[in-house]
Formats: C-alpha cells, sequence, structure tokens
C-alpha cells in the first residue's frame, strides 16, 4: 500500500494517522528523515523509505532516538528540511539533545513526531510527551484527524523554518493507527543545497551566551504565540454563548462532538478545539473563559492543557475579568480511566459519563438488563486471551531454555528483562522467567546493579536479556559498564535478525537498511568480543545444547554473552512457498496417560499445539502451525510427526 | 441506514483482521462514505485480541472508536472474540457474522481456562443481538488454498450480506486495487466464495 506516495493533488485517500504524517511531510518537501521503530510511531519513517527513492530523500532507522534527533538537526542546520519519529520513551531518549537544540536553532524546517500511547496499549508507560514541548520550550501541534496530522506535519516545517526552531507534533495511538480520509496536496519539486560553512556556528553555548540563546528562545516563542492565536487549527463549534465550554485537543475533539451530540447537549456545551497547544494561544482562550461559567478538558493522558489553561486564569483572576469558573477534567476526577484519572485512554465513553455526572444527567448506553444478560454471557463463556509468542517463535525455546538451566543451577538466579515481543518472558508464554521491565536497555542496566550486591548479601546468578535492536540501541554502554567494573552477568542477546515488535525493520546487524539496500553488517560477536567479554553462539531450537550453555555460563565469573540466534518465523516464513506438514500420530499419543502432564499444550503452550478434549489427545491447529518442528523434538512419545512438502 | 453506521471486525492476532477492515474501509471510500477506522492489536504479536472499528457517515468525520452499545454489525473471525466484543459493543440491532473456528487462547492451552462449546457461544451470541449468520470461513479458505484467507472470505460475505449501504462492486473494487500486485486470485476467489456462501446461509 503505497498511496501516500501518489502524486495527485486533490485525491482523497485512507491513510493512517502516521502515514497522513509522512505525507504532511513530503508535501512540505522533506529533506532528511530519520527514526527509531517504536509503537506507535513506526510507520511514519517506513511511509518515507517507500517514498524516498521517488523523491530523493535520505531516510535512515537510526541506531537510537537520539542520534536520530542528531543527525536530522544535523541535516536542518545545513537548510534541508528534517523529520524525526519516535515513540513516547524515545522522547526520552533524545531530550539531552533537544534540551540543547532548542537553543541553537535550525535554518530548515526541523520536525520532531512524538507517538504517545495512551493505555500502554504497546508500551510500558503512559508518558505524555507534550511535557517536554513545555520543558524545552518549543513549539507543539497536536492533530486531531488524519487531515489534521497530514496538514499539521507540514506547517510544522513552515513554522519551523520561518522561526528558527525545532517543533513538535504529538500523536497519539488513536491517531497513528488509526485510518481517515485525507485530500493529497502537491508535492514540491525543488531540491535544496545543504551548507554549513567554517562562518557558521551551531552550539546552545555556554555561560552568558547560553543565556542569551535562551532570551532569544523566549522572544522566538513570543512570535510562535501570536502566530497560534491566528492558526486555523484552533476553532470554537456551538453556541457562541454557552457557559459550559469544553477545552480539547487531539483525539478528544471528535470524542467531545459525539459525546456532546448523543447526550443532546449542543445548545449548552461550546467546544473549543485547541490544535496548537504550547505555548497556549492565550487570548482565544481568554476569549472563552470571559464568558464561560464551567469548562471541561477532554485531553489523552495527563492534565496538560488543564493545568497550563488553569495557570492562565490564575493570572486573571486578580484582574478581575474572568470568573468565577468551575473547572473539570482530570483534577476533579471526572475524565478518568478505568484505573482513575489521568490514567488509560479516553474515548466517546469517557466523555459522556464526565459531562452526564457535571450535568446530573442520566444515561444508558444500553437498557440494564441487556448489560447484565451480556455481563453474565461474558463471565461465563469468555475465557481470558493473554499475549503469546506466535507459532514457531524462538523466544519460546529460548526462555524454556533458560527455565530448565536456573533449575538445574538450583540458586534462584535473577532474570532481568528488556523492550521487545520477548517482553513477553514476564508471562506464562516465557515460562513468567523475567522479573522486571521498564525501557530500552534497562534490563542490562538494572543487572549491573543486581550483579554487584554479593556483598551486600544479595548472591544469585543474573541473567540480563535483550533482543537484538535492543542490544545496538541501548545495551552497548551497559555491557562495557559491565566489564569494566566485572560484574557477574550472564547477558542472553535473543537475535531473531529483525526489530520484530515494531513490524520487522532492520537494525545494523541484519545487514540492510531503511530502503532495503544490502549494508555491511556489524555482528553482535564482534562487538562483544572486541570489548573481551566470552561470548557464544547458540541455536535456541537446539534445546539441550542452549541449556547446556546456559547452565555452564551461569557458573563463570565476570560478565558473558549467550547469542541465541534463530530467525523470526514472521519473516522467515515469507521466504518459502511451502510449510511443512506437522500432525499428531494418534496411535502414538497417549494423551492423559504419557505422564508428560500435555506437555505440548500445557508447559509448552505453542497455540500450533492444541488438545482434542474428545479423544483426549493432543493435535497441530494447522492454521496456526508454522512447521517448525520444535514441538516434534521435544515431545516424549515422539508423536509429533513432521512432514517436509515436497 | 443508521449515520454513523458502526462495523466491528474482531479475530486473534494473525487472521488478518487490519486487511479485513480496510478492504472494508475503502470500499465505503469508493461509494462516498466518510470513514474512520480504529484499530486495538497491541504489540505486533500473535496470539492476542484485534479489534477493528470501521464507522461509515454521508455526513462527516466520526472519532475511530465506537461507544459502548454501538455496533451494527459485526464480523466475528472467532467466536468468543465474537462474544467478547458483543459484550462491550453489542444490542439488540447488531447484526453477526461469525466464523465458528476456535482459536485457543493460550490461557486455555495451559488448562488455566476452559474452551466453551461452540454451541453454547453461538446461542449466547443469537440471545444477544438482532441476527447471526455463521459461516466456516477457515474451511472454505483452506479449499481455495489457505486458511490465512478467512479474512477475505468474511468481507465478501459481509459484501453479500447488503448490511451495510456499500454494494458488493465496490467491496470487489477494494479487494481487486489492494492484491493488484500479489496474490489478487486466491484473494478474489475467496471473496467470491465468501460472496456465495453467505447467500445460502440462513440466520441461527
Amino acid at each position: 500500500m503505497s498511496l501516500f506516495d501518489l502524486v495527485e493533488p486533490g485525491r482523497k485517500v485512507l491513510l493512517m494517522g502516521n502515514e497522513a504524517i509522512a505525507r504532511g511531510a513530503l508535501e512540505a518537501g522533506v529533506n532528511f528523515c530519520t527514526g527509531y521503530p517504536g509503537n506507535p510511531a513506526s510507520e511514519v519513517v517506513e511511509a518515507l523509505a517507500k517514498a524516498a527513492r521517488k523523491f530523493g530523500i535520505y531516510v535512515e532507522w537510526s541506531v537510537n532516538e537520539i542520534v536520530a534527533l542528531e543527525a536530522a538537526g544535523a541535516a536542518a542546520a545545513a537548510g534541508l528540511r528534517a523529520l524525526t519519529a519516535m515513540k513516547n520513551l524515545g522522547a526520552d531518549v533524545c531530550s539531552d539533545f533537544l534540551m540543547t537544540v532548542n537553543l541553537s536553532g535550525t535554518r530548515g524546517g526541523f520536525v520532531l513526531v512524538t507517538g504517545d500511547d495512551p493505555s500502554a496499549h504497546s508500551t510500558t508507560t503512559e508518558l505524555d510527551t507534550r511535557n517536554y514541548a513545555r520543558f524545552a520550550d518549543i513549539p507543539l501541534l497536536e492533530p486531531s484527524t488524519a487531515q489534521e496530522a497530514k496538514d499539521m506535519t507540514k506547517f510544522a516545517f513552515e513554522l519551523s523554518e520561518e522561526i528558527g526552531l525545532i517543533c513538535m507534533v504529538r500523536t497519539v495511538t488513536r491517531l497513528s493507527h488509526a485510518r481517515g480520509v485525507v485530500t493529497l496536496g502537491p508535492i514540491p519539486k525543488e531540491k535544496r543545497t545543504a551548507a554549513f560553512s567554517s562562518q557558521d556556528l551551531w552550539t546552545s553555548g555556554s555561560s552568558s551566551i547560553t543565556c542569551m540563546f535562551h532570551s532569544i528562545l523566549h522572544e522566538k516563542m513570543n512570535r510562535v504565540k501570536a502566530k497560534f492565536e491566528e492558526s486555523e487549527f484552533n476553532r470554537y463549534t456551538g453556541n457562541e454563548n454557552a457557559e459550559f465550554v469544553i477545552i480539547t485537543a487531539g483525539t478528544g475533539w471528535l470524542y467531545s462532538l459525539e459525546a456532546v451530540r448523543m447526550l443532546g447537549l449542543e445548545d449548552k456545551v461550546g467546544i473549543l478545539k485547541l490544535g496548537t497547544t504550547w505555548p497556549l494561544p492565550e487570548k482565544l482562550v481568554l476569549k472563552h473563559l470571559r464568558r464561560a461559567k464551567e469548562v471541561l478538558f477532554v485531553e489523552e493522558i495527563d492534565p496538560f492543557l488543564e493545568q497550563n489553561v488553569k495557570m492562565l486564569a490564575a493570572e486573571l483572576l486578580a484582574e478581575g475579568n474572568v470568573g468565577p469558573l468551575k473547572f473539570y477534567g482530570k483534577k476533579s476526577g471526572h475524565v478518568r480511566g478505568e484505573f482513575g484519572a489521568g490514567t488509560g485512554e479516553i474515548d466517546v465513553d469517557t466523555v459522556i459519563r464526565a459531562l452526564a455526572e457535571i450535568k446530573g444527567l442520566q444515561y444508558q448506553p444500553r437498557e440494564r438488563e441487556y448489560s447484565e444478560k451480556a455481563s453474565a454471557a461474558m463471565g461465563s463463556l469468555v475465557p481470558a486471551r493473554t499475549m503469546g509468542f506466535c507459532a514457531g517463535c524462538p523466544h519460546r525455546a529460548s526462555f524454556l531454555a533458560i527455565k530448565k538451566a536456573l533449575q538445574w543451577d538450583g540458586r534462584d538466579g535473577i532474570v532481568t528483562g528488556d523492550i521487545g515481543c520477548y517482553s513477553l518472558g514476564l508471562l506464562p508464554t516465557g515460562f513468567s522467567v523475567a522479573k522486571t521491565l521498564h525501557c530500552m536497555g534497562a534490563g542490562i542496566g538494572t543487572a549491573n546493579g543486581f550483579g554487584k550486591l554479593a556483598s551486600f548479601g544479595l548472591d544469585k546468578p543474573v541473567i540480563a536479556i535483550s533482543g537484538d535492536s535492543t542490544f545496538y540501541h541501548a545495551c552497548i554502554p551497559a555491557l562495557i559498564n559491565a566489564k569494566w567494573h566485572n560484574a557477574n552477568i550472564l547477558y542472553i542477546i535473543l537475535d531473531n535478525n529483525t526489530t520484530a515488535m515494531t513490524g520487522h525493520q532492520p537494525h545494523p546487524g541484519t545487514g540492510s537498511d531503511a530502503l532495503g539496500n544490502p549494508v555491511l553488517k556489524i555482528p553482535i560477536e564482534d562487538i562483544c568480543r572486541g570489548i573481551g567479554v566470552e561470548t557464544r553462539i547458540v541455536d535456541p531450537f537446539d534445546l539441550k545444547d542452549a541449556v547446556q550453555n546456559v547452565y555452564e555460563m551461569l557458573k563463570m565469573d565476570g560478565v558473558k554473552v549467550l547469542i541465541f540466534r534463530h530467525e523470526c518465523p514472521l519473516t522467515e516464513t515469507k521466504k518459502r512457498d511451502k510449510k511443512p506438514k506437522v500432525y499428531v500420530d494418534q496411535d502414538k499419543c497417549i494423551g492423559e496417560e504419557c505422564g508428560c502432564a500435555r506437555f505440548c499444550t500445557r508447559v509448552f503452550k505453542c497455540p500450533g499445539n492444541i488438545w482434542d478434549p474428545a479423544k483426549g489427545k493432543a493435535k497441530i491447529d494447522d492454521a496456526v502451525c508454522v512447521g517448525c518442528g520444535l514441538c516434534a523434538d521435544l515431545c516424549p512419545a515422539e508423536a509429533i510427526i513432521v512432514e517436509e512438502e515436497t | 441506514m443508521e449515520d454513523p453506521l458502526n462495523i466491528i471486525v474482531t479475530g486473534v492476532g494473525g487472521q488478518g483482521n487490519i486487511q479485513a477492515s480496510y478492504i472494508i474501509a475503502s470500499a465505503a471510500l469508493i461509494e462516498g462514505f466518510h470513514v474512520s477506522v480504529g484499530e486495538t492489536y497491541g504489540a505486533a504479536q500473535r496470539g492476542g485480541s484485534v479489534t477493528s472499528h470501521i464507522r461509515l457517515s454521508k455526513e462527516k468525520q466520526y472519532g475511530p472508536l465506537i461507544p459502548e452499545g454501538g455496533a451494527h454489525v459485526i464480523v466475528g473471525f472467532e467466536p468468543i472474540e465474537c462474544l467478547r466484543t458483543i459484550g462491550r459493543f453489542g444490542s439488540k440491532k447488531t447484526r453477526v457474522i461469525v466464523n465458528p473456528r476456535p482459536i485457543y487462547p493460550i490461557d486455555v492451552l495451559a488448562g488455566e481456562a476452559t474452551y466453551p462449546p461452540i454451541n453454547k457461544v453461538l446461542s449466547a451470541i443469537k440471545e444477544l443481538v438482532y441476527s447471526v449468520h455463521v459461516v466456516e470461513a477457515t474451511e472454505l479458505a483452506k479449499k481455495v488454498g489457505d486458511a490465512i484467507l478467512q479474512n477475505v472470505v468474511m468481507v465478501g460475505c459481509l459484501a453479500a450480506s447488503e448490511f451495510t449501504p456499500i454494494k458488493a462492486e465496490a467491496f470487489r473494487k477494494a479487494v481487486t486495487e489492494l492484491f493488484a500486485e500479489k496474490g489478487l486470485d486466491v484473494n478474489l476467489r475467496a471473496f467470491e466464495i465468501g460472496v456465495e456462501e453467505f447467500k445460502r446461509t440462513s440466520p441461527l
């Protein structure tokens, strides 16, 4: 689906929010694009990579987010238009550079796209990256629809270039991964030339120079504020005299419109939708605060608008031309998720509940009797569906090997987890082997601490886990630290030759770049051995060998690396036309009488292995099985048969 | 039609939910509707519940999430996922097309949960909605060559159902555009099998 690189202005197409952001960058004439894969932002760079050859754009998957932002920043400093996209925690990683490049400025348009994940559908935090825009004091845009995602990204480039300051576009999962209709605009043809001469200086300075740049930043932001006051991305709908005003941004806008309509409150409730949320367009907000008596804030995650507007109201209170005002939102608890205010994503139901509670309205989406019946059916007939590794996933074998080796070792070893598909090592699919999970690189990072606690009475073997892409992204400094301080750590790298969780992007070890061009591989083992760390490589599908190596290496002092190398089945199966046929020999499988405790289903838990309760025997789900054959190696009755198709 | 018309496609990761919702939304766009699609799929791993919300309107664009009880049509790729979705989004107005073939949750494999008998799940669904059509889409897809094509078989059923104002021809065009470069033949065949099968199927 490469709809986004069409050169057909005026055509309406269905685009994912992330594709719309990429399209906006194309329509702004972007020259240079970087990023690190992370949900929900990955598709921005992917979409631009697909368009790169056609439009002569440089696109790279960088090793991590700070290198991505620095590389893009340099291109922008040289006068090009540059974009960097990343997930919420990626903004943390790049924040060092962000907190200085806000002062050094830019020549070409420079746009940072951050994807937040309310409800943490695919991340480990509900971080609200809008705080970074306020923290760094840079312009912030929040699109509400796919069309706005495109238009705002284009505008962000223009604004950034005019003011000479990096701009941020904040999206959330429900925009990034939603699709909407977008009207395409033209893509400029002119090509830019990069320039940076010995007369140029690009720095945030030091001492008084820094203070001077800081003051220039404030002046730039005053100019941005004046522009935001007039922005077409901010609009008010509803009764001009409504005393109840919803102030909203991003996804909250369409939810608010629908909720107000469903409750029949169109005449009583006005909606001020802000697309430019930092710096706050104060005059515009004030215009509506003056006549309002009650204000409800509808926004994803933190009370960002809520706090900024309240601060504005406090300043004006003394002047007597605003208030008294009642504020509702996260602080009042009216806008809340399942786990309370400021947690979970918002939706139409969230806004309906808030409005109904404030206005004292009775609203029942379904009759009580129906809801009770539906709940009863759910309770008795719908089992949980916990996430698990795919059929044929090498991580299942790796965690089984670690589990067995730790049992043999018998010292109750500690396993620290990291970010990737293998984060599921904390769950039953990974035999609940991993015990910690935070951010990229925190597995080996925290192992540096756990591996140094023997003199404080915690003398246990420590295993750190990470994937291959995560190794390059954030683990190398921690590995060097462990070697330097001789921490007792076995670091196991699950190398499936791809960045699987975010959709199979390349990394420095895969031998290809963002466009699929062949490039030099930088093998993990070369880096580890270069640091002087004992490094072994094993295929986890050779389970006995895998267990033996984990067991042996746990006994060795100092830091050790074990690479479990086996390709992700999702990429591997695409390379072949036919899959082997796997089935259970119904004579050999003797079910419960075997004494294997139904190993293939209960213990191994590959979704390709299922249980036939009628026969009391195992069988294979041929719609799920990928034919890897590992279960056949492990079945104690040798009842699972693999036939290679010819 | 109801405006907005709310359709949910629900199933398990790896069943081709997102592709199916893309075909439905593209067909709606061909027919000139305002379309919004919201996908819930968490991380890329297989095995979790996946739900796509598709909203059509003649009037304006709606948000990507359907409110509680708001689904007019549910296309269920898996029976318990279909019931789970009805639990939050179903009503006595909802029309359901469901593939009765189970994909067992890891919790069931591990023996920590029980997968209910399919007939019980289907009766519970019937009790809660306006109508239910049961289509053995996985078996039909295998006839075309691959179980994975059940998603396109189910889209064919939706196209034939007239539960939406989108004409079958627009669905056909969307399938043709999506698979223009690869796999057009098998996907069109899967689509047509779905169309034919639905015409033969009576509601429960």
